[in-house]
């Protein structure tokens, strides 16, 4: 997700107040938080300063020594499956100089400044996960946590044996002075350590020096409870007298509540409240189990005055028309494309189409709140906890300072969960406070309720103009119809193009000296948002198809094409030659028998990556059997957690670009399931290599990167095995077939 | 109405309506929520437990239908195949937001117990109906290979 548009005035005032503190102390962490030297400010809670505890322990921001020798680390940043409960402990670790096996991690409080996301606003006003920010954002600001952390342990260590800090030495989590032979644990050390004053300023490692950071295999430090059925979710808390919630939403978007009969529901036995909330009605009971009966047997009559009635076939036509009709705010304008292209001499011209997709995390939508008169507590997997925060107390009449929310690991989320209104969170808010408070509330939503009352990937058509002039310079023109995602921001739509409706485009990808890319914003009332690499997930298929296509047109290598038109990006080319040799690109690759070989390169959240896809077509169905990755993310600081990300991006785009597509009849969703909105299985998924190329620069992202090029990639083996084009996802090999053959 | 469950080895009698699916029954009334809720039609294999050890979608099945049978969920998984194949889990770093795993790993388990050197093909057929959708498959491929592996050195397959 991008937050380019934020303003951080706007943020600011947003910002939930922190009555526990003074407005200087306010400044003090503001300006901390920007330079990640937020060590030293004492957690509200924790009395003693700089941060000891009752038991004589090291209390800081995101790093807790206890006398036991446990290291803790405080994420302030969601776990979600994409591996911040290790990448981000392995940052402070090694800095720290702690073994691994003392590293424990536990969730931050919704906390700003303190717990902002530095990519999301660089005061730290937004606390939050998305955009494959999590270790770019924290990087220096944890190395500088583990540091100081350390600098204290060996001041506390030089008092106490009396000699000079210099000649103390920490590795492994042991701290040692090596001419008199004294050592001494972390904990033994953390009540002093605590007594220390907090050093301005520490040296941080060369990279050079790193043994966690880049290490092959680092044991995950969520492996153990997640194979042994102990980790906790929101849809596990328990909490004494806590009911069970199921909402009935309308099957339009932008229906309501008209009247509601809630007899029946009510008799069913364990069904104890039935009570109208602003997204529909909610049916509480004892268990899960009555809530879903309950709900199966309410009646509710629909105000759909205001509800988006039309279907996908009329969407898309709407889509067309704004196509055609000239109506459109650039994004980007380079040269002169319309001169360009009528001087080409090959031209292709093409329309690409993007379905609706729902996100499907494992764990659907789930959340607990417990409500007082002053005081209300969420147990979520928040992926926006500032926001949630604001939300929920808006939904409860309360200060979002009098929210408290306690985040738990998520199911999966690839966006879902990050969404300006907390729709879930709001409606666990709103049962709270329909009900009175008279208990704790559990809301779940099922797997329907998820497919159905998603907020999707937005439907996109792509009208594209592309030549080859002299010299194979390319023409590219592009124009865009897709609904905004940030014209939903509470801080106001962006002015202009909203720049995650056309990121990663062929301008920003590829040297071209004639470019055009436009955008129209459809008034569509289907509710969208970001889905795994957002506005990546459709402009690098057209892209790198339509490359594909001028390579072809030009009669020139797919990767040696694209090679001479990365001239000035040298870290695209050398991933995609990376990923080309480990490929074998250079050997011909056996044709027949429907196999086919595709490659496709693409930068998203400041990492590149390229895949080589090969498939096997029997019929129209497309098997792909092997994919070949390459990825510059910056230093690689736990490699295992990067290949599991490049898999997981892999699996997931391959999900969408064969089967995944959310459609509407008559504005109500046709899918419901995982039978009709069908994912990869174990059977379904290739073999895949992961290669990670050697960096010196800072860390970049990588739970989005994975998810582009997949879907291009395999477009383009499918063509090389039967000359056919696939230019709308989810592929139908068999339409496709048929509109060709005219 | 009362119903009586046999899980993990303990008896236990619930006050539930006979047609409640086992999975809400093991969750909301037992405490046992290792055991996933992701579907509720056995198209995902979150909810897996094994019923007389045959594994079993929880979510379509009713505890009346369960009466007098042993069930094991994740937390009471301790036969040798159930051991390695959680063991593998760990020493691979399959799980990545976790929430399918106790899923996969019941049915992982009950695939070893009846076929202790399952190839590809096998674990395709035994494991196809546990989705993730973090796509962990790779590791899991891997983790159920070793796992088999492990019990044959021990000469508990």
């Amino acid at each position: 997700m991008d937050f380019r548009d934020i303003e951080p005035l706007t943020a600011l005032r947003r910002a939930p107040s922190a009555p526990e503190m003074t407005r200087r102390q306010f400044v003090k962490l503001t300006t901390l938080a920007g330079t990640g030297l937020t060590l030293g400010v004492v957690l509200p809670g924790c009395s003693s300063k700089p941060g000891g505890t009752a038991s004589g322990g090291l209390v800081m921001p995101f790093v807790h020594i206890d006398p036991d020798d446990t290291v803790t680390m405080i994420c302030k940043q969601l776990e979600a499956g994409q591996g911040v409960w290790t990448g981000l402990p392995a940052i402070v670790a090694e800095e720290l100089d702690a073994a691994w096996s003392q590293m424990r991690v536990l969730d931050a409080p919704a906390k700003v400044p303190m717990y902002g996301n530095l990519a999301f606003n660089p005061k730290g006003l937004i606390q939050g996960t998305g955009g494959s920010t999590s270790v770019a954002n924290s990087w220096m600001q944890l190395r500088r946590a583990g540091a100081t952390a350390r600098a204290m342990l060996v001041a506390a260590a030089a008092r106490r044996w009396g000699v000079a800090a210099g000649d103390i030495t920490v590795s492994n989590g042991v701290v040692s002075h090596q001419a008199s032979g004294r050592t001494a644990s972390f904990g033994a050390l953390a009540g002093s350590a605590a007594q220390m004053p907090v050093p301005s300023r520490v040296k941080l490692k060369d990279p050079s020096q790193f043994t966690l950071i880049g290490r092959r295999h680092l044991p995950r430090l969520d492996a153990r409870a997640k194979s042994y059925g102990k980790e906790r979710y929101a849809i596990d808390v328990m909490l004494p007298g806590m009911m069970t919630a199921m909402v009935l939403r309308p099957r339009r978007f932008g229906a309501k509540v008209a009247s509601f009969d809630a007899s029946k529901a009510k008799a069913h036995p364990g069904v104890v409240d039935v009570v109208e909330i602003p997204s529909g009605v909610a049916v509480v009971a004892r268990d899960t189990w009555s809530a879903w009966k309950g709900r199966d047997l309410l009646k509710v009559d629909w105000d759909e005055s205001g509800a988006e009635k039309r279907g996908t076939a009329q969407l898309l036509q709407y889509f067309r028309r704004l196509a055609a009709s000239g109506d459109t705010l650039t994004a980007v304008a380079r040269g002169n494309v319309d001169a360009a292209l009528e001087h080409a001499h090959q031209r292709i011209e093409a329309d690409f189409e993007f379905p609706y997709l729902a996100h499907a995390p494992m764990e659907t939508l789930t959340a607990v709140c417990r409500l007082s008169p002053d005081h209300c507590e969420i147990w979520a997997g928040c992926q926006f906890q500032t926001i949630d925060q604001e939300n929920a107390a808006k939904a409860t009449g309360l200060e979002p300072h009098q929210v408290a929310i306690n985040t738990l690991a998520a199911g999966g989320t690839f966006g879902r969960r990050a969404n300006f209104e907390s729709d879930y969170i709001v409606e666990v808010a709103s049962i709270a406070k329909a009900t009175g408070g008279r208990y704790p509330v559990r809301l779940i939503w099922t797997r329907e309720d998820d497919i159905e009352h998603g907020r999707y990937r937005p439907l996109n058509l792509h009208r594209i103009t592309a030549g080859i002039g002299p010299g194979d310079k390319v023409a590219f023109r592009q124009h865009v119809v897709g609904q905004s995602i940030m014209a939903r921001a509470p801080w106001g739509a962006p002015r202009g193009v909203d720049p995650t409706a056309v990121e990663g485009n062929a301008a920003d990808e590829y040297d071209l000296q004639n470019v055009s890319i436009t955008w129209s914003d459809p008034k569509v009332g289907i509710p969208v948002l970001w889905w795994r690499s957002v506005g990546h997930s459709h402009m690098a298929f057209s892209k790198e198809v339509i490359i594909d296509e001028l390579a072809e047109a030009a009669g020139k290598d797919p990767v040696a094409f694209r090679l001479a038109l990365l001239g000035t990006h040298p870290r695209e080319a050398a991933v995609l030659e990376l990923a080309a040799e480990k490929a074998g690109w250079a050997r011909p690759f056996p044709r027949g028998n429907g196999r086919g070989r595709g490659v496709a390169v693409h930068k998203s959240f400041n990492s590149v990556v390229a895949q080589v896809a090969e498939v096997t077509v029997s019929g129209n169905d497309i098997r792909v059997d092997r994919v070949i990755c390459a990825v510059d993310c910056g230093i690689a600081v736990t490699p295992g957690v990067i290949e599991a990300q490049m898999q997981s991006g892999i699996g997931y785009g391959l999900s969408a670009a064969l089967w995944g597509a959310i459609t509407l009849t008559d504005g109500r969703v046709d899918q419901s399931n995982f039978d009709n909105y069908r994912v990869v299985r174990i059977n379904e998924m290739p073999k895949i290599e992961v290669y990670i190329v050697p960096s010196t620069n800072a860390p970049t992202g990588v739970g989005e990167p994975g998810t582009p090029p997949i879907a291009p990639a395999v477009a383009n083996a499918v063509r090389a095995a039967t000359g056919i084009r696939l230019r709308r996802l989810p592929f139908d090999l068999a339409a496709a077939r048929r509109e060709q053959k005219t | 109405m009362s119903v009586e469950l046999t899980v993990n080895g303990q008896l236990h009698r619930l006050e539930v309506a006979p047609d409640m699916p086992l999975l809400w029954a093991l969750r909301d009334h037992l405490a046992l929520t290792g055991t996933k809720f992701g579907c509720g039609m056995s198209l995902c294999g979150a909810c897996t437990v094994h019923v007389d050890g045959q594994p079993t979608r929880s979510c379509i099945t009713p505890v009346a239908a369960v009466v007098g049978m042993h069930i094991t969920t994740i937390e009471g998984l301790s036969t040798p195949a159930g051991r390695a194949v959680q063991q593998a889990w760990v020493d691979l770093n399959v799980p990545q937001c976790g929430y399918c795993q106790s899923g996969q790993i019941m049915s992982a388990a009950a695939l070893l117990s009846s076929n202790p050197r399952p190839t590809d093909s096998d674990i395709d057929g035994a494991m196809a109906g546990n989705i993730c959708r973090c796509a962990t498959y790779v590791r899991i491929r891997k983790a159920i290979h070793r796992a088999a592996a492990s019990l044959a050195a021990s000469g508990a397959g």
